[in-house]
């Protein structure tokens, strides 16, 4: 394990992926602005302290001054703009991470006290570990059981919290294969620092061969596919249902006009919310008859379900 | 005349007023950020559950919840009233307001025990066997928390400002207050105001969504 | 020098103490109070530092370590740091410094002791049956639900606390308006005040919506009310924004008491007035009000939206100007002065170095690609230590010194305290700077055990924290000796300007024999010449 320290030197930037490179030239940006300031500020302190201490009497004190507009103007605008500047670059970077780029792998994973679940979407389950390819980009779709956690890769520069009742996203893009660090970073209780685990990236090949290896009940959409029987969705949803219900197929990514006259776009999260909170947002034209599974469904459940309806086709539904 | 020298920190009666008095309305305004919060709180879930809100809204008492507001109008006229006649020197007719404003406020919080009584009868109050049979239940189980706390943090409040007005009360029928030096009766005339003027902001929210139309 | 009558003889039985309305009592009745607070959150801190020697949790179990560090900030914060300057040397000097004779509202200034002792021993018996392991944020849903420790205890603790800091702040704003001596107008005010009352605006604005989110937290437990409990349609994010609408203003109450302090010192040992006087007055009413705009920053990663996040992010770097204007006039002040390097002056460059320090780092957090990186790392926990402990604390141990004589009457040894105050200096660097370190190489925060590569850092850090462990502790006794041993003290022994050192140390009761009046600048130091008492 000893190729997670090498990747950790800040002062280099490690480049695993193009994100954590540029987050690497920001922080030498932060770092010599602070600089600069600092050693500045130690120099002048330093210099008056000595230069004009009480026992210096021959240091020349006519002709001070108590104030000053210029300088206060001065400074006061070249801390501004250098602020500015620092601000931009880091709000662009940012940006950044919220919009995953086409053609990224999705993925699920749930965070709960304390371990990590990962699911792929051909059904391989992982614990604590999450494999991926390298030069691919990766989608998690996380949520938690429980508590607020934290999914944290420092290799790749990215963090974002796990939260119960929501989903959130995260990419990345590991540019070689190598072993990585998985920390849970939003304190969760007793094993909080236990809660890490490793990502594993492997050349495409390996991965390959890595997924076919694997234990699997079915993949993700197909066993989602049972769930939707099992939890009598079909009695609505399906063919020859008695209760006027929004069709499925073809839906996932599809534009969906809601009754107060918005609109949605059919994601994740609008399935997931969906399912817990159906009455949040009633498609235009039908009755809010859908019952709420809140309590009734775990996430993994969800997941699978979700899996499945984007199995059913529509825009952008590939997995 | 007990009132007749100022305290020890100050120069004159004067000061000893204006800081009373601006003593209150600090203290109001950290009144005002409490409440503040927990209604701010309120309205975020209200833009979340716009429908289930006004549905629970419909369970609360309209009726008691207006004629409480009346009531709690009406003495602060009194208040108001209090501190005016206390001004130009009329300090037992002063002390009978106050008291009757008093008395309005225990009217107020009898009449807000017995809605609690019947919306416990009924299985509204969350945390007290609380039952609501519609696929909206939690909403409406986040609806009538909100309803408990700020009516109980307010009657809270109102509980504590009939203690203040039957002390000014006393204190003013026993002829404590110059003209010079009213600001006890001025200053728990301010706490009275601020807490009826939240129950304002509380029977909008509270008792009228769902009602119009 | 006899022993007159002052604050400290007359009647000197518990029973006069326990009901004193003389705010220089109740000044001291908060020290130690304190006092008590920080060796306690500070045994914590030891612990903490201890297990985290070794990578593994071998010292203490983890539910043990979780209650450790969530009592070390909840006990810093509230019963230490954000007391500290206002309640002690605040109470003790704010009336002398603008020549009254007492607060306001003296009463309530008792009220609000009695309210601290409440609410500090509620937290202590919330300690005492097992303590409370959410952290000082009490994040939901793992407190209202999750957590098997005493939530409710720990959170009534603060709640009764928090209203000792809404009347404290309330009384600072209403003497500050309305009890100045004659000729003492605003712009002659010394800034130490007007740091004050930039505080008290937050304590008194802030400090209530802590009030009703911790009650929230409160009933969502005992009684499952489900406000932030996503399960029952509430919204744990809720919180987050609640709590933090308060918790990040109150960082600023507790670091600008110490700025003020810092611009007293500066000018008395630079004997000069403070440059850019109404600039850095100003700035401190501008670190309070822009200081409510920022909370969301303590949320880039949780899910708040990405325009949130800009607002946020935009706002922490603008109220980071104010601080950096502070620096600059604090700097230029001493441009031509005649600079003495007693203790005060000592821990004021201290707290300007560590300060700034603290604050730069404040910078790579603002910035938002970068504080997805470091967001609950060390690199969050070395920023605030070097503000709240190298910034807050020295600045209160700077202020501590300063006003000891007037305090007490007596010198403290000048040599044993500027010892201290550059063993405190190495002590807190060493034990804090490599916690950067920590934070850049991606060590989370809150970690009971470690992956062993972080260790050498840690056995740094650790090691710094026995040596300011022990710095610490020196001036427990050296101070107290200097109570009974120490030279006696004139009514002005730094010979410099502000209504406090006209009237005797101590003072008497009355503060003043005659009313005083103001006619000059702050800080005029023309008349004071360069002579001063030296008190090694």
């Amino acid at each position: 394990m000893n190729n997670w320290i090498e990747h950790a030197n800040p002062l280099v930037p490690s480049g695993e992926t193009a994100h954590a490179g540029s987050v690497d030239l920001l922080f030498d940006g932060l770092l010599a602005s602070a600089l600069l300031v600092l050693l500045l500020l130690f120099f002048l302190l330093l210099r008056f302290a000595i230069h004009y201490r009480v026992g210096n009497t021959n240091a020349d004190r006519d002709h001070r001054i108590q104030k000053s507009w210029r300088l206060e103007t001065a400074w006061t605008a070249a801390t501004l703009v250098a602020f500015l500047a620092l601000f931009v670059w880091g709000a662009r970077l940012y940006l950044n991470l919220y919009d995953a780029p086409a053609g990224a792998e999705t993925i699920y994973v749930i965070g709960k006290q304390w371990m990590w679940q990962v699911q792929h979407l051909g059904g391989q389950r992982e614990i604590n570990e999450l494999h991926v390819a390298a030069d691919h980009t990766v989608r998690l779709i996380m949520s938690s059981q429980d508590v607020i956690h934290s999914f944290f890769v420092p290799a790749f520069r990215v963090k974002r919290d796990v939260l119960p009742g929501t989903s959130e996203e995260i990419w990345f893009r590991p540019r070689k294969p190598g072993v990585f660090h998985l920390f849970c970073a939003e304190y969760c209780g007793t094993d909080h620092s236990r809660m890490t685990g490793r990502i594993v990236v492997m050349p495409q090949p390996d991965f390959a061969q890595w997924l076919v290896r694997q234990d699997v009940d079915g993949t993700l959409a197909a066993q989602g596919a049972s769930l939707f029987r099992q939890f009598g969705c079909g009695g609505c949803h399906g063919s020859g249902a008695t209760v006027r219900s929004p069709p499925l197929e073809g839906l996932y990514g599809k534009r969906v006009p809601l009754a107060d006259g918005t609109t949605q776009i059919a994601d994740e999260r609008y399935l997931r919310d969906s399912i817990l909170r159906p009455r949040a947002q009633i498609v235009a034209g039908y009755e809010p008859l859908m019952p709420s599974f809140e309590g009734k469904i775990s996430e993994e459940e969800i997941i699978k379900i979700v899996a499945y309806l984007k199995s059913l086709g529509g825009e952008g539904a590939k997995p | 005349m007990p009132e007749a020298r100022p305290a020890r920190q100050f120069v004159d009666l004067r000061q000893q007023h204006d800081v009373a008095r601006l003593g209150m309305w600090v203290f109001i305004a950290t009144e005002v950020l409490f409440f503040g919060g927990l209604i701010l709180a309120y309205c975020v879930y209200r833009s979340g559950y716009p429908a289930e809100f006004a549905e629970a809204a419909r369970h609360t008492k309209i009726v008691i919840g207006t004629a409480n507001t009346a009531i709690l109008l009406t003495s602060s006229f009194l208040v108001a009233w209090a501190v005016e006649a206390a001004r130009l020197r009329e300090s037992r007719f002063a002390a009978l307001l106050l008291w009757t404003a008093a008395l309005l406020g225990v009217v107020f919080l009898s009449l807000k025990g017995a809605e609690y009584a019947m919306e416990y009868h009924e299985r509204l109050l969350p945390g007290l066997d609380f039952s609501f049979a519609s696929p909206q239940a939690h909403a409406v189980h986040l609806f009538f928390s909100f309803y408990i706390v700020a009516t109980g943090l307010h009657a809270v409040h109102v509980a504590v400002g009939i203690a203040v007005l039957v002390a000014v009360g006393i204190r003013a029928h026993q002829r404590a207050y110059l003209e010079a030096y009213h600001s006890p009766i001025t200053v728990a005339g301010l706490y009275w105001h601020f807490v009826d003027l939240v129950w304002i902001f509380l029977f909008a929210l509270i008792y009228l969504p769902g009602r119009s139309g | 020098m006899s022993e007159a009558r002052n604050y400290l003889t007359e009647d000197n039985s518990i029973r006069s103490w326990l009901l004193t309305t003389d705010h220089k009592r109740v000044a001291i009745l908060y020290f130690i109070a304190i006092t008590v607070f920080f060796f306690i959150g500070g045994a914590a801190a030891a612990l903490i530092r201890l297990e985290l020697l070794t990578p593994q949790g071998d010292l203490v179990t983890s539910d043990t370590y979780n209650r450790l560090f969530s009592m070390h900030g909840i006990i810093m914060v509230w019963f230490f740091l954000i007391p500290s300057i206002p309640s002690t040397l605040g109470n003790f000097i704010v009336p002398l410094m603008i020549g009254a004779r007492d607060l306001a509202f003296p009463r309530l200034n008792l009220t609000s002791w009695y309210l601290f002792i409440a609410g500090g021993l509620t937290t202590l018996y919330a300690i005492f049956v097992g303590g409370v392991d959410t952290g000082w944020t009490f994040y939901t849903p793992f407190s209202t639900i999750y957590s098997n420790s005493h939530v409710v205890l720990a959170v009534t603790g603060v709640f009764i606390a928090g209203f000792s800091s809404i009347l404290t702040g309330l009384n600072f704003i209403v003497t500050i308006h309305r009890l100045r001596a004659p000729g003492l107008t605003w712009y002659r005010l010394p800034l130490f005040l007007w740091s004050l009352y930039a505080t008290s605006v937050i304590l008194v604005l802030a400090t209530p919506v802590l009030a009703i989110t911790l009650l929230l937290v409160a009933l969502d437990r005992a009684f499952g009310i489900g406000i932030f409990d996503p399960s029952r349609g509430g919204d744990p994010l809720l919180f987050q924004h609640l709590f933090w609408f308060y918790s990040h203003p109150a960082v600023y109450i507790m670091i600008l008491p110490g700025m003020g302090v810092v611009s007293e010192l500066i000018a008395c040992y630079s004997r000069k007035a403070i440059f850019g006087y109404k600039f850095v007055a100003w700035s401190a009413i501008a670190i309070a009000g822009v200081g409510f705009f920022v909370w969301g920053h303590h949320m880039f990663v949780s899910g708040q939206s990405a325009f949130a996040g800009l607002v946020f992010s935009f706002m922490s770097f603008i109220v980071a100007v104010p601080s950096a204007i502070k620096v600059f006039n604090w700097t230029a002040t001493m441009h031509k002065g005649w600079i003495s390097y007693d203790a005060p002056m000592l821990y004021a460059l201290g707290f300007i170095g560590l300060f700034t320090v603290g604050g730069l780092s404040g910078l790579f957090l603002a910035c938002l690609a970068y504080d997805v990186y470091v967001t609950d790392t060390y690199f969050v926990v070395a920023h605030f230590h070097y503000i709240m402990v190298g910034g807050m604390v020295t600045a209160y141990f700077g202020g501590l010194h300063y006003w000891w004589p007037k305090i007490t009457g007596r010198l403290y040894p000048e040599y044993w305290a500027r010892a201290a105050a550059i063993l405190i200096f190495f002590g807190f660097n060493m034990t804090f700077f490599p916690q950067f370190i920590l934070g850049v190489l991606g060590m989370p925060r809150r970690y009971h055990t470690y992956p062993p590569e972080f260790q050498i850092w840690h056995v740094m850090s650790s090691t710094g924290a026995s040596i300011l462990a022990v710095a610490y502790a020196l001036p427990l006794f050296y101070l107290g000796w200097s109570l009974f041993f120490g030279q006696r003290a004139s009514a002005n022994p730094w010979q410099t300007t502000g209504l406090e050192w006209q009237t005797p140390s101590p003072p008497p009761t009355h503060n003043f024999e005659t009313p005083p009046e103001v006619k000059r600048k702050p800080y005029d130091f023309t008349t004071k010449g360069k002579a001063r008492a030296q008190n090694a």
